[in-house]
């Protein structure tokens, strides 16, 4: 069994949804196909059913599950086809996509350009290496708001909460609003990486406390979560301060600290990675390093807004469209590089010979004020924003005119 | 309360445990296998360093010099017949220098007198070509052959659903709290249980001594000493073989191996603690191990950590292995005691206790129908394209991915369910869900509604792993109101 496809997208979340729609409208001729692993489309919108989404893209606040559902109507309304419940198992180099689901069984598509539109996991407490005992009452801030969000359950009543990241934030809130009592936000950071008006609306609005430069040193509990110990760290070496343990009795620890695009596909493809970003290195179209497949939303990198996940799906679908009924284009590339305090950015190259105005996303290493950021190509400056305030947890953009582009570019604080 | 009648009761599902009542299951004999826990391999079993050993390092004529060394050679029957991976890599003692090679020609004189076939000593540049990764700074090593890798908790469960298959009765989620010698048997109080046993088998692990209590044996006890370990990813490394450093006091020294899932992990660490329940990991411990293991592969990538994780060794007072009848009562056979290297001696202790219960007059009667095949879970993920389409044409729930991390399919976890999961771990163990990088953030949820579902329990009532390790506190309010 095999079937052909001009884009097939992986991933029918924001991202993938967008893509798909993107695809569509550049080329109504194009036959497109949304692979989705849940039963639903939506992705992880489906369980943010706080408001706050929409605001750049549709100029409204909407909740989670209302945005993904303005592009799950629009696509309805087309001839994409969408498959839920189905797990893709493998991208090919040669375009070639195996899924598997209850109805097809393994299923072969082999696909004009692929979009893909995986989005992220949450870092565990593992990857931190927390230490104490390995009780029931530890989740990832996202698992949390899953199961209290779409199952209805409460994972506990006596929250300490890790990292400062916005679904952590977010969770804080709910939690309160559901009757828990959250005890503690820590964050090893002296900053926050969450967004501002979260801080704002979520912890100071309910009187969460949020600790900078502390961390959980461990977690002590045979069956269930009992306390955790909470110590400050040296703001230098982010090493525990001996000394400044104090244990905070509850039932659950959730984990805010940090997304990880899922980019297991696009590894086994054999497509160049970025170290800084964990996803894929691409260009202007969010074409990859493997000609014909394309990735964007937060697989490409981590997002804090879905309306800028909506855009870059937007460029990744047309191309990727453009690119199954038209052909290849760029054949070489001038590289993006990040310096003098900007960590990375995206894309990370460009087609040589494009022209039109393109966003460069990029995010500071530190927390910077009064600065102003260049794009610059050689000598010549092709951009510069200055802004007040620079936040890690904030991704910024600088756009610059294509056709001025002649050499490598540096995006860089100055 | 309903007395039942047993040739034997084994109390301890690890390793030991099972291993033992699936020997026993070869006879003619009612076998019950007892635990506190809700599952099998909730010990030191599930949480240990998954080697097989050669058996070098043993003190020759010990039961552990004997039992080790016979017990690697059943180990590859065993696998093939349970089903259980097994995979023999082989095991590298390093040297740093000419202390550690004086230990070198200790251990190697220590294996030969144990029997331990084909150890030789080699340069560190031969032990490099057979493991790339090792440190330039190692100047010789001691090459076990037979040294190998297995899955425990998989080799515990293994043995425990051959058992079953061959009649043995499980018992789990029960506390031995009394056990009365009568003249008839041994009455045994386990939970809601009560059995008139002819024999117990005592395999309690680090609870050992608090079993021989219950009959007033006082002739040992047991010192939980704990052994921490940091798990790697997949892509972490690629290790050929298992290094060791050279042993110290507190135990086999810290080793860094592959599994047999294709993961490297780095321990134990050897920690004499009060409290035997003790599973905890300390800051410490992981900066130790941490540089220990780079001590032996300086390009292990410890970026890549999923987990850390401690397991509790059962360290007998006597310094050997205990596997004799009591001197209280003979009805009660102690295999107990059973720290490194228990997992590579399961096969042979089993062997073992069988014959003591045939001396102390139990009559072994083979069965005509022992059936030696236990059948695994198929996994989805071992499968080529053909037989994926086939399993999934003959159960459909195989077409749909729960743990994506791992792959592992609706069907698996069903089937992991029906033999006996009754947790999220149970299934972790089962099945590797939740396994992977994402350690469940994903599957969770989806497992949890899976069993609520099979056991047709409320998601309030889903342990992740019995007792009181509740997932969940409760629903969310009802009645819409917010704060």
């Amino acid at each position: 069994m095999s079937c052909m496809v001009d884009v097939a997208i992986v991933g029918g979340g924001p991202a993938g949804l967008a893509a798909a729609l993107a695809a569509k409208e550049a080329k109504p001729e194009a036959k497109v196909l949304v692979i989705e692993r849940d039963k639903k489309l939506g992705g992880i919108l489906r369980q943010c059913i706080h408001n706050g989404f929409g605001l750049h893209y549709f100029g409204e606040e909407l909740t989670g599950p209302e945005y993904a559902q303005r592009f799950i109507d629009r696509v309805e309304k087309t001839d994409i086809e969408v498959w839920t419940d189905t797990m893709v198992l493998d991208v090919s180099q040669k375009r070639e996509i195996t899924c598997v689901n209850t109805e097809l069984g393994l299923q072969k598509v082999e696909a004009g350009a692929v979009v893909l539109a995986m989005g992220c996991r949450e870092r565990t407490r593992g990857a931190l290496n927390i230490p104490g005992t390995r009780p029931a009452g530890v989740y990832t801030a996202g698992c949390a708001q899953r199961l209290v969000n779409m199952e209805g359950f409460m994972p506990g009543k006596e929250i300490v909460i890790l990292g400062s990241g916005d679904i952590g934030l977010i969770m804080a809130r709910r939690m309160t609003w559901e009757g828990a009592k959250v005890k503690l936000v820590a964050e090893i950071m002296p900053y926050s990486s969450g967004l501002n008006r979260n801080i704002v609306q979520c912890l100071v609005d309910n009187d969460i406390p949020l600790k900078f430069n502390h961390t959980v040193t461990a977690v002590n509990g045979r069956e269930r979560v009992e306390s955790v110990t909470v110590s400050e760290v040296d703001p230098a070496t982010r090493r525990p301060i001996p000394g400044t343990e104090e244990t905070i009795p509850c039932d659950t620890l959730l984990l805010s600290v940090g997304l990880i695009p899922e980019n297991e596909l696009s590894l086994a493809a054999g497509i160049q990675m970025d170290r800084v970003t964990s996803g894929a290195v691409v260009d202007e179209t969010r074409q990859t390093s493997v000609p014909g497949v394309f990735a964007c939303g937060n697989v490409l990198h981590v997002h804090d807004l879905v309306d800028n996940v909506s855009a870059e799906a937007t460029l990744a679908g047309a191309a990727a469209a453009r690119y199954a009924i038209d052909g290849p284009k760029a054949t070489e590339w001038y590289a993006v590089k990040a310096e003098n305090g900007v960590r990375y950015t995206a894309p990370q190259k460009l087609s040589k010979g494009a022209s039109g105005k393109a966003e460069l996303f990029f995010r500071v290493g530190n927390p910077v004020k009064n600065a102003a950021v260049e794009a610059r190509c050689g000598d010549k400056v092709l951009a510069r924003r200055k802004k007040n305030i620079m936040t890690p947890g904030e991704m910024e953009k600088i756009e610059i005119d294509l056709a001025e582009v002649q050499g490598e570019v540096v995006v860089t604080l100055v | 309360m309903i007395t039942m009648d047993y040739d034997v009761a084994v109390i301890g599902a690890g390793v030991v445990g099972c291993a033992i009542a699936r020997e026993l299951s070869r006879y003619r004999l009612d076998v019950a296998l007892i635990d506190a826990a809700e599952d099998v391999a909730m010990g030191a079993s599930h949480a240990n360093s998954a080697i097989v050993h050669a058996g070098y390092d043993c003190v020759p004529g010990t039961l552990m010099a004997r039992l080790n060394v016979h017990g690697n050679e059943l180990y590859d029957r065993w696998c093939q017949e349970l089903n259980v991976p097994l995979k023999r890599i082989g095991t590298l003692v390093i040297a740093f220098g000419e202390a550690d090679e004086a230990e070198l020609k200790n251990l190697l004189e220590l294996g030969e007198k144990n029997g331990v076939p084909g150890l030789k000593i080699i340069s560190g540049d031969e032990a490099r070509a057979m493991e790339p990764m090792l440190s330039q700074d190692v100047t010789a090593a001691l090459y076990a052959p037979t040294g190998a890798i297995t899955c425990p908790y998989e080799m515990t469960i293994a043995c425990a659903e051959n058992a079953r298959h061959n009649g043995v009765k499980w018992m789990m989620n029960s506390p031995v709290t009394s056990i009365e010698r009568r003249g008839d048997a041994l009455h045994v109080t386990a939970g809601v249980y009560h059995l008139r046993a002819k024999y117990v088998v005592n395999a309690a692990g680090v609870h050992a001594d608090e079993v021989a209590r219950l009959i007033g044996d006082e002739s040992f006890t047991i010192k939980p000493r704990k052994g921490e370990y940091m798990l790697l990813d997949r892509t972490a490394a690629s290790l050929q073989k298992v290094i060791f450093q050279t042993p110290s006091k507190m135990g086999k020294g810290v080793l860094v191996s592959p599994t047999v899932d294709g993961n490297s992990f780095a321990g134990p660490t050897a920690v004499d603690i009060a409290d035997k329940e003790d599973t905890s990991v300390t800051s410490a411990s992981i900066d130790e191990l941490s540089r220990l293991a780079l001590k032996s592969t300086p390009s292990l990538n410890l970026r890549g950590v999923i987990t850390s994780f401690a397991g509790v060794r059962a360290q007998p007072s006597t310094g050997d292995f205990i596997i004799r009848p009591s001197e209280i009562d003979p009805r009660m056979i102690f295999a107990s005691g059973i720290c490194s290297p228990g997992l590579s001696s399961a096969p042979a202790i089993a062997e073992e206790i069988a014959s003591i219960l045939k001396e102390e007059g139990l009559p072994l009667n083979r069965k005509p129908f022992f059936d030696a095949e236990r059948q695994p879970i198929r996994a989805f993920r071992h499968m080529t394209d053909e037989e994926k389409k086939a399993a999934i044409n003959e159960s459909p729930l195989y077409g749909r991915v729960i743990c994506r991390c791992e792959t592992i399919t609706e069907a698996e976890i069903v089937e992991a369910i029906r033999r006996g999961a009754r947790s999220l771990d149970g299934v972790k163990r089962r099945t590797r869900a939740g396994m992977g990088r994402c350690q469940g953030g994903f599957c969770g949820p989806r497992v949890m509604e899976i069993l609520s579902r099979e056991l047709d329990i409320p998601m309030e009532a889903l342990t992740k792993f019995g007792g009181g390790s509740n997932l969940l506190v409760g629903k969310t309010r009802e009645d819409g109101k917010n704060k």
